[in-house]
Parts: C-alpha cells; sequence; structure tokens
C-alpha cells in the first residue's frame, strides 16, 4: 500500500509540475503588483504575470511525441496522410499571439499614463502620490 | 529651465560612439530584410504578419538607440507612422470588403478566384498573404510610434540642441 | 503591508495548485482542449487552404475576423498614446 501511494504521488508530480512551474511564475507577478510601491515595478509584475498566463495556455495544447504544427511538403511527391494525433494543436497558439499583442499595447498606454503621473507630481512612489493629492 | 529638459536631453542624444554607430548603420539594412523575409514565408515556416512587423519595428528602434532621435525623426516622422497605421488596416479591410462585392461573405477569400489567374484553393492562399502584409505594416508603425511618443515625450517641445 | 501581500500571495497559490488536480496530464493527445475543433483544422488546412502552416491559416483564415479585431486593439494602443504624450506642453 505505501509503495502504491508513493508511485500514485511520483505520478501526480511528473504529470502536473510545468502546472505548478507557471503558477510560481504567476504568484511571483502578483506579489509584485500588490507588495510593491513603486509604480513601474507593479507594472513589471503585470508583465510577468500576463506572461505566465500565455506560457499555461501553450502547454495545454502539447501532445506526447508529436511535431511542430507545420505540414512538411517535399515538392514532387504525393501528399502524406495527416493524423491529428501526429501535430501538437494550433489553436492555443493563435490565440495566445492576441494575447501578447494586447499584452504590448497595454504596457504602451500604461507607461504613457506613468509619464503623465510623473509629470505632474514629480515622484513615482504611490505613497506620496496618494499624500499629495490630499 | 524646467528640471525634467535636462534628464530629458541625457536619453535622447547620450553618446556618440564610433564602434556602435557603424556596426548598427552596417547591420539594420540586414534586419529589415530579415524582417520582409519573415512576412514573405509565413505560409511555409513560423513567422507571419506579427513577427515579421515587430522586427521591422525593431530596426528603426536600433537607430533611433545607437544615433540621435532627431535622425530617426529626419526618416520617419510621426505623420508618416500615422498614415502608415491607417495603410495597414485599410488593406485588411478592403480585402475583406472586395471579397463582399464579389458575391461571397465578408473576409471570404474563395470569391478572389474571379479577379486573379488561380483556382478557389490557391486564391485563399492570396488572401492570406494580402492580410499578412497589411498587419505586419500596422504592427511596425505602432512599435515605432509608440517608442517615439515615449522618447521624445511630445512633439511640440521644440529642438533640443 | 509586505506581510498582508505575501499571506495573500500564498494563500491563491495553494488554491490555484489545488485546482491543478482536476487538469489532464502534460502531452495528453486526448485532453479536451485538442478534441472538438483543432482535428479538423489539422487535417483539412492543406486540402482546404493551400497553406502548410497550420497556426497561419487558423489566424488569417479560419479566425480571420479576430485578428481583424487584434489589429484594431494595437491601432487603438498608438493612437492613444499619441493623444496622451502628444499634447504636454500646453
Amino acid at each position: 500500500m505505501n509503495k502504491k501511494e508513493s508511485l500514485n504521488r511520483v505520478e501526480i508530480i511528473i504529470g502536473k509540475y510545468n502546472y505548478w512551474a507557471y503558477i510560481l511564475l504567476m504568484m511571483i507577478g502578483f506579489y509584485a503588483m500588490i507588495g510593491k510601491k513603486n509604480l513601474v515595478k507593479k507594472l513589471i509584475g503585470m508583465n510577468i504575470f500576463q506572461t505566465s498566463i500565455i506560457l499555461y495556455f501553450i502547454s495545454t495544447g502539447s501532445k506526447k511525441g508529436a511535431t511542430i504544427p507545420i505540414v512538411e511538403q517535399v515538392p514532387g511527391e504525393a501528399a502524406r496522410a495527416i493524423e491529428a494525433i501526429q501535430y501538437i494543436n494550433p489553436v492555443p497558439h493563435v490565440l495566445m499571439l492576441t494575447a501578447i499583442v494586447v499584452m504590448v499595447s497595454t504596457f504602451g498606454v500604461a507607461l504613457a499614463l506613468l509619464l503623465m503621473i510623473y509629470r505632474k507630481y514629480q515622484t513615482l512612489e504611490e505613497d506620496e502620490i496618494l499624500r499629495l493629492r490630499k | 529651465m524646467h528640471p525634467l529638459d535636462r534628464e530629458a536631453e541625457a536619453v535622447i542624444s547620450p553618446f556618440n560612439d564610433v564602434i556602435i554607430q557603424t556596426v548598427c548603420r552596417i547591420l539594420i539594412p540586414f534586419i529589415q530584410i530579415y524582417g520582409l523575409y519573415v512576412i514573405a514565408h509565413g505560409h511555409i515556416s513560423p513567422g507571419g504578419g506579427f513577427q515579421g512587423g515587430v522586427i521591422l519595428g525593431a530596426s528603426f528602434i536600433l537607430l533611433c538607440l545607437s544615433y540621435d532621435i532627431h535622425e530617426t525623426k529626419k526618416r520617419l516622422s510621426q505623420k508618416s507612422t500615422l498614415i502608415f497605421f491607417s495603410l495597414g488596416l485599410i488593406i485588411y479591410s478592403g480585402i475583406g470588403i472586395i471579397c463582399l462585392v464579389l458575391g461571397g461573405k465578408y473576409l471570404d477569400y474563395g470569391q478572389l478566384h474571379k479577379i486573379l489567374p488561380v483556382n478557389p484553393v490557391e486564391a485563399r492562399s492570396m488572401g492570406i498573404f494580402g492580410i499578412e502584409v497589411g498587419v505586419g505594416i500596422t504592427v511596425m508603425a505602432v512599435m515605432i510610434s509608440i517608442f517615439l511618443d515615449l522618447a521624445s515625450e511630445g512633439e511640440q517641445k521644440g529642438e533640443l540642441e | 503591508m509586505k506581510i498582508i501581500a505575501l499571506i495573500a500571495v500564498c494563500l491563491t497559490g495553494a488554491l490555484l495548485i489545488y485546482g491543478t488536480m482536476d487538469m489532464p496530464k502534460w502531452g495528453d493527445p486526448r485532453s479536451p482542449a485538442s478534441l472538438h475543433v483543432s482535428p479538423r483544422y489539422i487535417e483539412k488546412t492543406v486540402e482546404e487552404t493551400a497553406v502548410p502552416n497550420m497556426v497561419t491559416s487558423v489566424l488569417a483564415d479560419y479566425r480571420g475576423y479576430d485578428t481583424l479585431g487584434e489589429t484594431t486593439v494595437i491601432f487603438t494602443a498608438g493612437i492613444a498614446c499619441i493623444l496622451l504624450i502628444g499634447r504636454l506642453r500646453q
């Protein structure tokens, strides 16, 4: 019974350790967003958070022993049969291209807002800005 | 002088180093050719519109970092980037409307075989290439425009030197 | 303040790890993400669109409307930056 339990635990770790790595990255980004006082550090935390979400989605589309989603066509040969189990799932890659573009857009607009905040308050620390607004 | 002018001046014209300027001047055309290669070969190798557009935009940012920001603005002013923004989207929507006019649905590239001398399956491939070009132009212009905005902090600032 | 942030982060992390017990194994070819519409995209991409790259054909042909929306998003971000910064000295 002990050997079965420990084998089950090892199987769980082997099957899911990638999700735990992405959760670790996500929590690092989350801590930077809520625990730091500088506005630029919060922004970098948001970027780390979004990157971990992108990695998580792409990992849900992988298949064991499959190759990249591009059909190899040798010119001159007849077309081979394409089976869905030989190629990894292309749909998460497509959705994450959109997510990367949205990430870059929000980062650009947020930096522009930070520039305006700095021009008005001459500081980028959150508690000093709250004190100056009162 | 406004206290931020001194910092802004330090950011925009940092140094004039011979090695960096020479190497970047040689490398930038090759980076642009690589960006165009990635856009054009989106069909058969990893790549496509977004990736190639970012590489093209990065070549202009390299020019801005190694030289002055005024050199970059002489080559591509902010008004030209505004024209490129809209050009990419017009290409994309224009292909969709052409498909609508020719009798299909919006963005149904199979209808393009009525004006191009190919069969309907190849016409879809042509349509995909057309919209990738449009997306690449828009992404390149947005990357350059955001960087120029953040680095120069406003167009009305005037000349710094 | 940092202690509260650390406790919140650890709690969220523990909840998320408890949530991954239900998820499919890494690399399972029968996971729900690979079952419904993606085998059709994989099998029909060369005969319907003559483009060997499946990611490009899904992005630009089968889901072309979403890519139009995404291009509009990045266009709006560029316009927003110009509107925010272009009028600073007035």
